[in-house]
């Protein structure tokens, strides 16, 4: 599904991500760690296609297509959702009419009808069900004057409705206390039963996310590089033992 | 970063939508302005003699006048004598029906996308059209008489209604009130004219589509609205005009007198050719708004929602001379590509316990400069005042400019003023998390100006905030590369 080959990337002169390789199955979920500035949420970043970020080498592939060929938008309209650390507030923006033109944008763009609105009402309040989130906060703007927590689980609440093919979660967890994780987990969960063939990649820095959505691979992250990919029992190692053996481990290699 | 601003920098080259120009023979005087010119245009409406005495007064004091510089606003000089101060369409409307209208007037509309076939059938919407200085097509007039409501040309109410002319023309913005002002009161061609009588709530909303056509022609729109005791009505005026390549000047004036218990809503959809993208043509738009709560109870409100012009210096005021009398003013003006606007508003309280709103939206792209300009005025008489002020401006790229100007005068020390501004930069990162869930830059920007003027589109009449949310978006649109 995703191909990441020899990527490089640098914000302002910067460089970032360097030589870094990933491959995600359909139906896999990855989680990344590191240390803060290792690079994690560059990643995120460049696969959503922020334009801050250049792209100095490798290549992307998304289900086939060169992903770095594509504007933010055509990487959501072909499926790839980004879940975001800080998600911003649209003051004024009324959540279901954002969500009905996101949601519109990408049936057009699959050359299906715009949905009706009373069937995308419908539509939102099953999800919001799902979810758990509290129905009245679709009936405000996007975002404005959520807590943390609300606001995280309307960016998993967004990833339900729009349905996209690769799920990545940006440090979803952090900020999060232990109730509003296990809702997020609990929905992340259930998005991936409902669709098998859903992929997701779990940028984060704690082990706790992983107690509630479980990896098929872990892989650890340090100056841009992946270097080092286990289970899901590396994440506990990580926990125990921190990140410098791995270092120390690559130093004597 | 640099990607972004070009983005949003590029957010601006539209090309405007209803440039056009209809081939109709007009009637129209030769361009500049003498005592003659004053004597043809009253003769060529076959004004009776007061109104021709009104318009020399007027215009012997604008002789006297000096042009206003205190705006934030450059723009090249008008001449005066190059204008022309009347044009009318040359078959002379008199219809029954729309069936009787020259064809090319119909074209014109349906490409405004206007149609007023249409309109016609719009649910409680009323047109009275102005094509250039006349009017010429009038719906619903029975229905509205019915009521004793009076909507009519102001010419024909020169004609027909002199005892109210008399008494209200020139009561709120007086014939020496400021340079273009006085200049209307001397040359205004044609407008509008409403009275609703005591206790009635007028059935429908009232409206009318204004359009310069002719070329070089000057227009000197005239409104004036009464509402009696206990009355309401609700007026919105629409605007859009043919592409020009000299400026086109127009100095309208508008005058709201409500009395005790009475509400006016008037409502403003601003679209005039703004010029192109160089700064090259465009309308001048200097407005004189003003309205007179001069009952107890009474209530004024003022939305306006302007896109077009390239200059625009307009300030719908309102006057709170009855005790407990409200003044409102919400307005959204954005500004894209060379145009600048200095609008605003001047809520003056006299009577006791009067209550003013004051909401402005300034959206500016481009190289454009947008400017609040307001006043808050509280008189010694006026007990227990009360004023809120918002002021928000949002910019787009890093070329243009806000700016702020309120102005506050308190003479009552009962008098509670609150004044808020806020200046906030269109961020990439809310276009970015747009286009992350598959929006496009284009619908993401409209999307987020919406927002950001919702507090103003949701004051306007229903049937008219679709149009005007269509129109902030044609007004950005092509800016995104």
């Amino acid at each position: 599904m995703l191909r990441v080959k020899d990527l490089e990337a640098s914000i302002e002169e910067k460089q970032i991500l360097r030589k870094l390789n990933l491959e995600i199955n359909p139906g896999e979920v990855h989680a990344i760690m590191g240390v803060n500035g290792s690079g994690k949420s560059t990643l995120a970043s460049v696969l959503g296609g922020r334009e801050e970020y250049e792209v100095d080498g490798g290549s992307v592939e998304f289900l086939g297509k060169d992903l770095l060929e594509l504007d933010p938008e055509e990487r959501a309209r072909e499926g790839l959702f980004l879940a975001f650390q800080y998600p911003v507030e649209l003051p004024g923006v009324f959540i279901s009419y954002f969500l009905r033109t996101a949601y519109n944008s990408l049936r057009e763009h699959r050359g299906e009808e715009p949905v009706k609105v009373r069937e995308f009402s419908m539509l939102i309040q099953e999800k919001a069900k799902l979810l758990e989130l509290d129905a009245d906060l679709l009936k405000r703007s996007v975002n404005e004057g959520f807590s943390g927590g609300e606001k995280k689980r309307n960016e998993i609440f967004q990833m339900a409705l729009l349905d996209p093919k690769l799920c990545i979660l940006d440090e979803t967890d952090s900020g999060l206390d232990i109730d509003a994780l296990q809702v997020v987990a609990r929905g992340v969960n259930t998005l991936k039963e409902q669709d098998p063939e859903k992929s997701f990649l779990l940028i984060t820095h704690y082990q706790r996310l992983l107690n509630y959505i479980v990896p098929d691979f872990v892989h650890v992250m340090i100056d841009g590089q992946i270097v080092k990919t286990g289970g899901k029992e590396l994440a506990l190692e990580l926990e125990e033992k921190g990140y410098n053996w791995v270092r120390e481990e690559l130093a004597a290699s | 970063m640099s990607t972004d601003t070009e983005t949003l920098e590029n957010f601006t080259q539209q090309e405007y939508k209803y440039g056009f120009t209809v081939d109709i023979e007009a009637d129209q005087l030769p361009p500049g302005l003498n005592e003659e010119i004053v004597r043809a245009i009253s003769h060529k409406k076959g004004e009776p003699e007061y109104m021709l005495e009104w318009r020399l007064k007027a215009y012997e004091k604008w002789l006297s006048m000096k042009e206003p510089e205190w705006a934030f606003l450059d723009y090249e000089p008008v001449n005066y004598q190059e204008t022309v101060y009347y044009s009318a369409p040359k078959s002379q409307p008199q219809y029954e029906s729309l069936d009787e209208v020259d064809p090319k007037l119909i074209e014109t509309y349906n490409k405004l996308g206007i149609p007023l076939e249409e309109q016609k059938k719009l649910a409680g919407v009323a047109v009275d059209a102005v094509f250039d200085s006349v009017s010429i097509a009038t719906t619903y007039r029975a229905q509205l008489e019915e009521h004793g409501v009076i909507f009519c040309s102001i010419s024909e109410a020169v004609q027909d209604h002199p005892e109210l002319i008399k008494k209200y023309l020139g009561s709120v913005v007086p014939y020496t009130d400021n340079f273009f002002a006085t200049l209307n009161s001397a040359v205004f061609s044609d407008g509008t004219f409403v009275y609703v009588p005591k206790g009635v709530k007028c059935p429908l909303e009232l409206s009318t589509y204004f359009r310069i056509n002719a070329q070089n022609t000057g227009q000197f729109e005239r409104t004036l609205i009464v509402a009696d005791e206990g009355s309401y009505v609700s007026y919105l005026e629409g605007c859009t005009a043919p592409m020009r390549d000299e400026n086109q000047l127009h100095a309208a004036v508008v005058e709201l007198v409500a009395l005790e218990g009475a509400h006016i809503k008037y409502s403003t959809i601003q679209n005039w050719y703004p010029g192109d993208k160089n700064g090259k043509g465009g309308i001048y738009n200097f407005v004189t708004k003003r309205g007179l709560c001069a009952g107890k109870n009474s209530k004024i409100s003022w939305t306006q929602v302007e896109t077009g012009s390239a200059i625009t210096w307009k300030y719908p005021s309102c006057i709170l001379k009855g005790d407990n009398s409200v003044g409102e003013f919400y307005s959204v003006a954005l500004t894209n590509n060379c145009q600048q606007a200095d609008t605003g508003t001047k809520m003056v309280h006299i009577g006791k316990n009067t209550k003013s709103t004051i909401i402005s939206k300034g959206i500016s792209a481009g190289v454009a400069q947008n400017s609040y300009r307001g006043l808050v005025k509280v008189m010694k008489s006026a007990e227990g005042a009360r004023n809120f002020s918002q002021c928000d401006s949002m910019l787009m790229g890093d070329k243009c400019g806000a700016h702020t100007f309120p102005y506050i005068e308190v003479k009552n020390p009962t008098a509670q003023v609150e004044h808020e501004a806020t200046t906030s930069k269109i961020g990439e990162d809310q276009i970015f998390y747009c286009n992350q869930r598959g929006i496009s830059t284009e619908d993401a920007i409209g999307m987020i100006v919406h927002g950001f003027c919702k507090e103003v589109l949701n004051e306007l009449p229903m049937e008219f905030a679709l149009e005007a949310r269509q129109l902030l978006s044609i007004s950005l649109e092509g800016s995104v590369g």
